[in-house]
């Protein structure tokens, strides 16, 4: 016993010493640069002369002068990015998760080539972004993709359609390549969870006569719900964040621009760092909300394993 | 522990207040490397190359291309990525036109030596690097917007260039039908720039300047464009979308407007000069088809073409000041652009160089040009200075609704009235105006 | 009932054959483009007409594109190895001692690994700079540890949870050093897990883009996503579709290669990551 204790302790030691090069190298990484992001977005820093600048407190967020409100809480074009984002999130993420279960659910119970379908679903995974939004672009092309191409020869649509320049469009193309995609990422999360569900239950309900659809949300679905909560926050969390699809595919045009984009063009494009800074702040604390929420609920997850 | 991370940071802070002390020396030395950014690849790199190394034989010094990126947006970021950390990566930059005034605190002065130079070339170029009594970059190749035509198209029904943007809106909707008819269901009247992006700003400024509704920006940073004109402009710019010009024309940039004229599908198309070459290249489908004229105006207005083109800078932080100011004296010499005019069809920033017989024989559009490079007419980037790229997102997504059909042109420039005040006060133009 | 059966199994290879179109037909389209040239890019059918490599060679010749791929081969295998390295001594802190602040410290972590990479940007610039390695390899095997780091460690942390408690002890009874352990009895341990793991840091290190955007720039210091991104056509306004597609197919059939040999381990790798969190 007392041995063990003293294993513990010299363990203990050794741990932090052990965990130290790793946070030096988090702190470089991560949290210096985002304590000078906070810090700048309390000042009216530019590119232009980066060295000389004001401390305004939160007027970048929010402020009153004159009659008119300012500040990035106030700014149709953030409000809008944060609209933006909020329905790319919800929509590709609530697409990618029916849509997962359901390829979850034909490559599990269709045994034949399951291997291949599985590899099938890790190529659009491992493609990178860049190269699938330029793809993407290429085939969404109004006059030369084959996109419409195809819709045309299929008699789906009379003239092209300008998949990435018209309105709302613009977004429905977005979520669509984002759905391509991450979906197989969902549909493997799923497909994880489903091969851990013991096959006697499903036994017995075949032997009951019990439809499978009924079997799918009496049984199926709540078991793999643990799964599920987890694959959405996770993939919430990312949409949240988007950047590189929107950035090639659309640029910073209004009816895509998320806040991640917003935030890059205020800090580069626009050299207003100050204001920038406060855009980014503003996403982390969106994110840093949602990522507490995220753990609370995987702690009840993590304590069963012992964590 | 503590008082060591303070001095760390003390350092870090220092470090970054006064940065790498650039050297000055007074006369050009010999074997120095200058790294110049210019172009990214083809004709325009190529050129560039063989003239800065030809300046490297001539000196002793040698150069070094660096390589940017070809979206002008990335190479901006880049620019601006480096000059604010004062890094002396690169000496010689080719800015855009209206990157002059944005980035002018990081360039050096270039009055002393090259002057008189740019005195000789096109004013409006000039005004255009001149800030705060500085020059900041000297003029290498000037661009404006023009309308292209199919010469063929325009004969067979018997049309002439148009001069105003209605003549234009009819012929183009009189050709376009009449072709569809004839079984091209695929062509188009107008094409233009319209994605969401500075091109569409080039485009808004030759609409609104041409009615006579100002350049959304006066001489004390006022918003001047919630005016009938420009109202009228922006609102026969939205009536084409769908009509003469296709809805993908929403995510059109220069070289997507391109494709859809040089496959032969649209009657007229707005663009700059070097989609000239191309159209009249070996293997292009309208090749012989093709005139260029200036772009027509509004009721009560002049033609306006959009100033565009490049210019190169020596950055502050450079290293090898005096060899980069002679770099790009020998870059920007009237020899030189005349062999890259004649090489590249590159426009010459030299008016007296649109008499070269020469250059002309080799671009006999040139001649046509001229007007339009005399009238062009500026971005309101002088006005806006280091705020340019945020009034000009503004001013296109402003337009970009309006196209859309999302927007009247009157709620639009409300809004854009909002965005820019909003602006203002990032930027304390009031407060600039007071203390002035 | 046997006909109803096929009939469902009809219908049931038929929804599989559309979800593997789906799934595989842009990365066929890049192919089909890749092989076109000049005004046959322009042509949407579905066959490459007369297939032709001249925009791999392009892709070859005009550009250091070789060099790039280099560049991400040695960044990707950098940022591997130093995150595995650091990262295998703080699991084993993780995931077998107790010590304070353990709980607070893993999930800090696990919070770093959601940070928008746009509110890290600025800041991270200054430090490439300050440490001279602007333009430089090192700038983006130092910066991707804020995306590899987090889920490194929380994969081989919940790895090492689940080996059993003797493992250790006997080891400890010997009298070996914590640093021994480690070396000595669960590196091998955990071969499979470091072989996971390795391989999505490669795949992440291999795609990442605005990192290798803002810390580089002359094109023989890109990786491929930016040489992509940027490539360019003759004159400023050209796109090169075809080069692009090119370029594209060329980068991205290793990582199908990869994907492909590896994918059981792949799959295991992502799911642990997180159902098991």
């Amino acid at each position: 016993m007392s041995k063990i204790s003293a294993i513990e302790k010299a363990r203990a030691r050794s741990a932090w010493l052990f965990v130290l090069p790793m946070l030096v190298v988090l702190a470089l990484v991560a949290a210096w640069p985002l304590a000078r992001t906070i810090w700048f977005s309390l000042t009216n820093a530019t590119l232009v002369d980066p060295t000389t600048y004001d401390f305004i407190g939160f007027d970048n967020f929010l402020a009153y002068d004159e009659g008119r409100w300012y500040g990035i809480l106030t700014d149709p074009q953030w409000l809008n990015a944060l609209g933006n984002t909020l329905i790319f999130a919800v929509a590709s993420v609530s697409l990618e998760l029916v849509l997962g279960v359901i390829i979850a659910l034909i490559v599990n119970a269709a045994l034949p080539g399951r291997g291949l379908m599985r590899a099938a679903m890790l190529v659009p995974w491992a493609i990178p972004t860049v190269v699938s939004a330029k793809i993407w672009q290429w085939m969404l092309n109004d006059q030369f993709g084959v996109v419409n191409a195809m819709l045309e020869g299929a008699g789906l649509i009379d003239g092209p359609v300008a998949w990435l320049g018209g309105s709302s469009l613009a977004m429905v193309s977005i979520v669509m390549v984002d759905v391509w995609k991450t979906t197989p990422f969902v549909a493997l999360l799923v497909l994880a969870a489903l091969q851990t569900l013991p096959k006697e239950i499903y036994e017995a309900a075949r032997v009951d006569g019990i439809h499978p659809v009924k079997v799918f949300f009496r049984v199926t679905l709540p078991l793999i719900k643990p799964a599920l909560v987890v694959a959405v926050i996770f993939r919430l969390l990312d949409a949240m964040r988007m950047f590189d699809l929107v950035y090639v595919m659309t640029g910073s045009s209004e009816e895509t621009m998320t806040l991640s984009v917003f935030a890059r063009q205020a800090l580069v494009s626009f050299q207003d760092v100050g204001y920038g800074s406060a855009a980014s702040t503003g996403l982390f604390a969106i994110i840093a909300l949602l990522t507490v929420i995220y753990i609370m609920t995987l702690r009840p997850l993590g304590r069963d394993s012992g964590a | 522990m503590l008082a060591r991370l303070r001095l760390a940071c003390a350092a870090l802070v220092l470090l970054f207040v006064t940065g790498p002390v650039p050297a000055q020396q007074l006369a050009p030395r010999e074997g120095v490397t200058v790294s110049i950014a210019c172009g990214a690849l083809g004709i325009e790199l190529e050129l560039c190359r063989e003239a800065a190394q030809e300046w490297a034989r001539k000196t002793g010094n040698s150069v070094e291309i660096v390589n940017t990126p070809n979206s002008s947006s990335d190479r901006f970021s880049l620019y601006l990525q480096l000059l604010s950390s004062r890094s002396a990566e690169i000496d010689v930059l080719q800015i855009d036109v209206v990157w002059a005034a944005m980035l002018a605190p990081h360039l050096a002065d270039l009055e002393g030596p090259l002057g008189e130079r740019v005195d000789r070339m096109f004013p409006a170029l000039a005004r255009n690097d001149r800030i705060g009594g500085r020059l900041v970059a000297v003029p290498w190749y000037i661009d404006a917007g023009v309308l292209y035509y199919r010469q063929d198209l325009l004969d067979k029904y018997g049309f002439a260039p148009p001069e105003t943007w209605g003549q234009l809106t009819r012929t183009a909707a009189a050709i376009q039908q009449a072709e569809r008819v004839a079984g091209n269901q695929r062509m188009w009247g107008y094409v233009f720039q319209a994605k969401a992006y500075e091109g569409l700003t080039c485009n808004a400024l030759e609409w609104v300047s041409s009615y006579g509704g100002g350049t959304f920006l006066d001489g004390s940073r006022n918003f001047t464009a919630d005016n009938p004109a420009a109202r009228a402009a922006l609102a026969q710019a939205g009536s084409w979308v769908g009509s003469i010009a296709p809805r993908g024309v929403l995510n059109y940039d220069e070289e997507a407007a391109r494709g859809v004229f040089q496959t032969g599908n649209a009657v007229f198309m707005r663009n700059w000069p070097y989609a000239w070459a191309l159209a009249q290249g070996e293997g292009s489908p309208i090749r012989g088809k093709v005139g260029v004229v200036a772009l027509p105006h509004g009721p009560g207005g002049e033609s306006a073409a959009a100033l565009g083109g490049w210019h190169l800078a020596v950055s502050r932080y450079s290293r090898n000041r005096a060899e980069a100011i002679d770099l790009v004296a020998h870059l920007i010499r009237a020899e030189e652009q005349k062999r890259r005019a004649i090489k590249g069809a590159y426009n010459p920033t030299y008016p007296a160089l649109y008499e070269d017989p020469e250059i002309i024989a080799a671009n006999p559009f040139f001649a046509t040009l001229y007007p339009a490079f005399e009238n062009a007419v500026a971005r309101p980037a002088r006005q806006a200075g280091p705020r340019y790229n945020q009034v000009s997102d503004a001013i296109w997504r402003a337009t970009h609704g309006i196209l859309r059909g999302d927007d009247t042109p009157a709620s639009a420039m409300d809004r854009l009235d909002d965005e820019i005040a909003r602006i203002a006060y990032r930027a304390r133009w009031k407060e600039d105006a007071r203390s002035e | 009932m046997r006909g109803r059966a096929l009939l469902k199994n009809g219908a049931m290879a038929l929804l599989w054959l559309v979800v593997a179109a789906f799934l595989l037909f842009p990365f066929y389209y890049a192919v089909v483009s890749s092989l076109r040239e000049g005004s046959a890019l322009f042509d949407a059918s579905l066959w490459p007409s007369d297939p032709t490599f001249a925009n791999y060679r392009a892709v070859m010749t005009d550009q250091p594109f070789a060099t790039n791929i280099l560049n991400s081969l040695l960044v990707a295998f950098s940022v591997v190895v130093l995150s595995l390295g650091l990262a295998v001594f703080a699991s084993y802190a993780f995931g077998r001692a107790k010590f304070k602040g353990r709980r607070l410290l893993l999930y800090t972590i696990l919070g770093v690994s959601m940070f928008p990479q746009v509110a890290v940007l600025s800041g991270l610039f200054e430090i490439v700079r300050l440490f001279g390695l602007y333009n430089s390899l090192l700038s983006l095997v130092f910066s991707y540890m804020i995306f590899t780091l987090p889920f490194t460690v929380w994969v081989l942390t919940s790895f090492m949870r689940d080996l059993p408690v003797e493992i250790e002890e006997a080891a400890i009874m010997d009298g070996a050093s914590s640093w021994t352990i480690v070396i000595r009895v669960f590196l091998p341990l955990l071969a499979p897990a470091l072989v996971t793991t390795g391989l999505l840091a490669f795949i992440a290190a291999w795609n990442e883009f605005l990192f290798a955007l803002s810390f580089t720039l002359t094109n023989e210091q890109r990786t491929v996503p930016v040489a992509i991104a940027l490539l360019t056509g003759a004159s400023q306004y050209e796109l090169p579709w075809g080069n692009i597609m090119a370029a594209s197919v060329i980068v991205t059939l290793p990582l199908i290669a990869l994907v492909l040999v590896f994918q059981r381990k792949l799959v295991a790798g992502l799911t642990a990551g997180a159902v098991k969190g």
